[in-house]
């Protein structure tokens, strides 16, 4: 990376000019009606309170890949284990199906835990010719006994109820309480994969990262008791008011007339915008503390073991418990992001945990934002969301101009209905452009 | 007899897919393995130059078939795969010289060529996706079965069916005749001893004058070759859908590790290994039990299906933690 990060003159105008620029496209959005822009503030804000939980996505992954150099390639699981808080936390409490198989399924899930304790354990302390027959005689034994304690906990809770529950349910809790478990699920699992992968090659974090991400997600398709899989879970409950509740509140529609808007639009966007104020004090408090964090001791010795492990590690500096805290950190602000990502929808659909779109399409935020950069990754995230949505419109309109010289026919309709694919070769080429000629980003580390 | 019929549904349930499967996943991972002794990086376009050379391959297949050619028996896309590898091989020569050749003069840390690798990814995704779509694609013509079912069962009197498809048998023996090829044209020619030397110290390499992007350049098509090989005998076997590529490159990287990166041999071995785990765990051992005389409550399934993904992960897990350099003996750091 040392190559990579040659502080060459950056200029301080950097943030400031791409966030006009930001800025700039969000207002041409929400007033200009043309081929390129709706014109709907409606829409504006829609993609803006996206972009600012991609912002705190990239945020984690600018954690771990700026400061540290770290590559989660399993974004995607983090940010699907986060989106379980709320469900888990805030949706109403399932009648019944807490004792129909409660108590036995955190049985089970201790059973298996304490499995991997006892089996780590009996191969640290057991000498050598034992333990290769112990250790696996144990897994194989806890494996057996959370099966018989776990399956028949999970036809109990799934029978129950099963057209419109048959999962666990939450506990009723208020949604932004959720937020914080959202983010203790992914440090979890990141603590677990972490301990593993790390210390080894760069690379092998980020297979490890893969699976870990496949796993979650395979995870939470599947496993109904815990949130109806693909059925997907709806009903989570809200930070801010419902818009029928608005549009029915008298005081709420007089003031909308005062302003001229029609009661169902200004409830839309007064949503939207309580949203967006919401999202935005996250960011701004994860930022601040960030920035805290970099400029500090703690941060200088990140920078440095980022930039040379061996000599950090001659200073007597833990590399691999270090990238290990930085990692569960990250992948812990990727899991808030998961949180108030379905805070936000209301429902949670594992169909659309898409690596590509929530793992790598954050990387390329934060490849082109500027890696190292907290301003740079928020900055790039807001900016490479809005080109992604706007890219389904701008990609096909573009195709008709091409094609327009085409003749009708069935090469030019192929060409025309596959034209929103293009933006995934217009991503892969920003972040090569970007990786090749631009590396430190749109707003550099400096 | 039932201790036949339980053989007869072992080798059908689990050996034959599992053996088919495997081959599938040597040749991804003896490409994956190429590309990371000679240039050093995990290269996570792998998957997607599979489904990108796999597409070309059925595009061209349907040319050939428009023009009317059959090979009897035997699928046309075996006709069309030479030509799906050289485009694709162009392809990807491209994409050397535009995008890796820069790191490597750099001489830029691995995980800036796997980042780089992650946006080829990308382009290769977007570039399949507006050439073949998104839909599920079968293209395999010819014969389905090379032992049916119904002519196992007549010829040997069993209740329990063995059957052989022709997309199965063409896995196993065109991975044979690749790996066979393959092994040869790295210990016996001089370009393949060049590869070796060339991975094994670079420097010494240069030394003794081997032209650096000609091992590249040839490491590139080599692994090309046997990615678009891979993924056409996967569609024919399962069928194409582009996404399915995308998962794939999780068993096929821990077939890699598990054999020890940067060794081709290990890539074969692991390769099965990681097959034969799926397969068996998540196979319902249920029926094959009853054969045997036991009287089992459950499927006796100890992961379902949709967990595959996991058991190349735990294998992964393990390798990681007790042996990183694989069972050959790779390059772990």
């Amino acid at each position: 990376m040392s190559n990579t990060r040659q502080a060459d003159a950056s200029s301080r105008w950097h943030a400031p000019v791409v966030f006009l620029l930001i800025a700039a496209l969000f207002v041409l959005e929400g007033t200009t009606s043309n081929a390129l822009f709706s014109g709907s503030w409606n829409s504006a804000l829609a993609i803006l309170n996206m972009g600012l939980i991609s912002a705190v996505m990239a945020l984690g992954v600018n954690m771990q890949w700026g400061y540290a150099g770290l590559f989660n390639a399993g974004v995607v699981g983090f940010l699907a284990l986060g989106a379980l808080g709320p469900v888990l936390v805030s949706t109403a409490p399932v009648e019944g199906a807490w004792a129909a198989g409660g108590p036995r399924v955190l049985l089970a899930l201790a059973v298996g835990l304490g499995t991997l304790a006892l089996a780590t354990q009996i191969w640290k302390r057991v000498k050598a010719p034992l333990n290769l027959i112990a250790m696996p005689l144990v897994l194989l034994l806890g494996f057996v006994l959370y099966r018989a304690v776990f399956d028949p906990a999970v036809v109990a809770i799934e029978a129950n109820n099963a057209a419109s529950a048959g999962n666990i349910g939450g506990l009723g809790w208020p949604v932004l309480l959720s937020w914080p478990v959202g983010a203790l699920f992914a440090a979890a699992a990141a603590w677990g994969v972490g301990k593993v992968a790390l210390g080894l090659r760069s690379d092998y974090l980020a297979i490890a990262t893969l699976g870990i991400g496949e796993i979650i997600v395979a995870v939470l398709r599947n496993e109904e008791w815990l949130a109806r899989g693909v059925k997907n879970m709806s009903g989570i409950p809200r930070p801010v008011p419902y818009e029928l509740d608005l549009q029915n509140d008298p005081g709420f529609v007089a003031k909308a007339a005062e302003w001229g808007m029609d009661p169902s639009t200004a409830s839309a966007i007064w949503v939207k915008l309580l949203y967006a104020g919401l999202f935005g004090a996250v960011l701004l408090g994860l930022i601040l503390l960030a920035e805290l964090a970099l400029k500090s001791p703690w941060g200088r010795m990140m920078r440095a073991i980022r930039d040379n492990e061996t000599a950090a590690s001659a200073m007597g500096k833990n590399i691999k418990g270090r990238h290990l805290q930085i990692f569960v950190i990250g992948s812990a602000v990727i899991g808030l992001a998961g949180a108030m990502m379905v805070t936000l929808d209301g429902l949670l659909s594992p169909g659309g945990f898409n690596p590509l779109r929530y793992t790598f399409l954050v990387w390329v935020m934060v490849i082109v934002g500027g890696s190292g950069n907290n301003w740079g990754a928020v900055l790039g995230a807001v900016l490479i969301w809005f080109l992604w949505i706007k890219a389904e419109v701008w990609g096909p309109e573009l195709m008709n101009l091409i094609t327009a010289p085409l003749p009708d026919g069935a090469f030019r309709d192929h060409l025309l209905a596959s034209a929103p694919h293009m933006r995934f070769v217009a991503m892969g080429l920003t972040l090569l452009l970007v990786l090749r000629f631009a590396p430190r980003g749109l707003v550099p580390e400096k | 007899m039932d201790f036949l019929n339980a053989l007869v549904a072992i080798l059908n349930f689990v050996v034959i897919p599992a053996a088919a499967y495997g081959a599938q996943l040597a040749l991804g991972a003896l490409g994956v393995t190429l590309i990371y002794g000679i240039l050093r990086f995990s290269n996570f376009a792998h998957g997607d130059t599979m489904a990108f050379g796999t597409g070309l391959v059925i595009l061209v297949t349907w040319g050939l078939q428009a023009l009317g050619i059959s090979l009897g028996p035997l699928p046309v896309a075996l006709l069309a795969l030479p030509i799906g590898i050289v485009l694709c091989s162009v392809f990807v020569l491209g994409t050397d010289r535009v995008v890796y050749r820069f790191y490597r003069k750099k001489k830029s840390e691995p995980i800036i060529m796997v980042m780089a690798s992650v946006g080829v990814m990308f382009v290769m995704n977007g570039l399949t996706r507006l050439l073949i779509g998104v839909d599920e694609i079968r293209f395999d013509d010819g014969a389905r079965f090379l032992i049916s079912v119904q002519d196992f069962k007549a010829w040997t009197g069993l209740t329990e069916g063995l059957a052989l498809r022709l997309s199965q048998a063409l896995t196993l023996v065109v991975t044979a005749l690749c790996c066979w090829a393959l092994f040869r044209f790295l210990n016996k020619s001089r370009s393949g001893k060049a590869m070796r030397a060339y991975a094994d110290n670079e420097d010494l390499a240069l030394l003794s004058g081997i032209d650096p992007e000609r091992i590249v350049r040839l490491t590139w098509i080599i692994a090309t070759a046997l990615a678009v090989t891979a993924g056409t005998l996967y569609g024919l076997d399962k069928s194409f859908k582009a996404f399915n590529y995308f998962q794939i490159l999780l068993p096929i990287f821990a077939a890699a590790i598990v054999g020890g990166l940067g060794s081709p041999l290990g890539a074969v071995a692991g390769g099965f290994i990681v097959a034969f785990s799926e397969v068996a765990v998540t196979y319902p051992w249920k029926k094959i039990a009853t054969y045997l005389g036991f009287q089992p409550e459950g499927l006796l399934q100890l992961l379902s299906t949709e967990y595959k993904f996991a058991v190349s992960f735990v294998i992964l897990i393990v390798v990681l933690l007790f042996r990183p350099t694989g069972l050959f003996r790779g390059k772990a750091y």
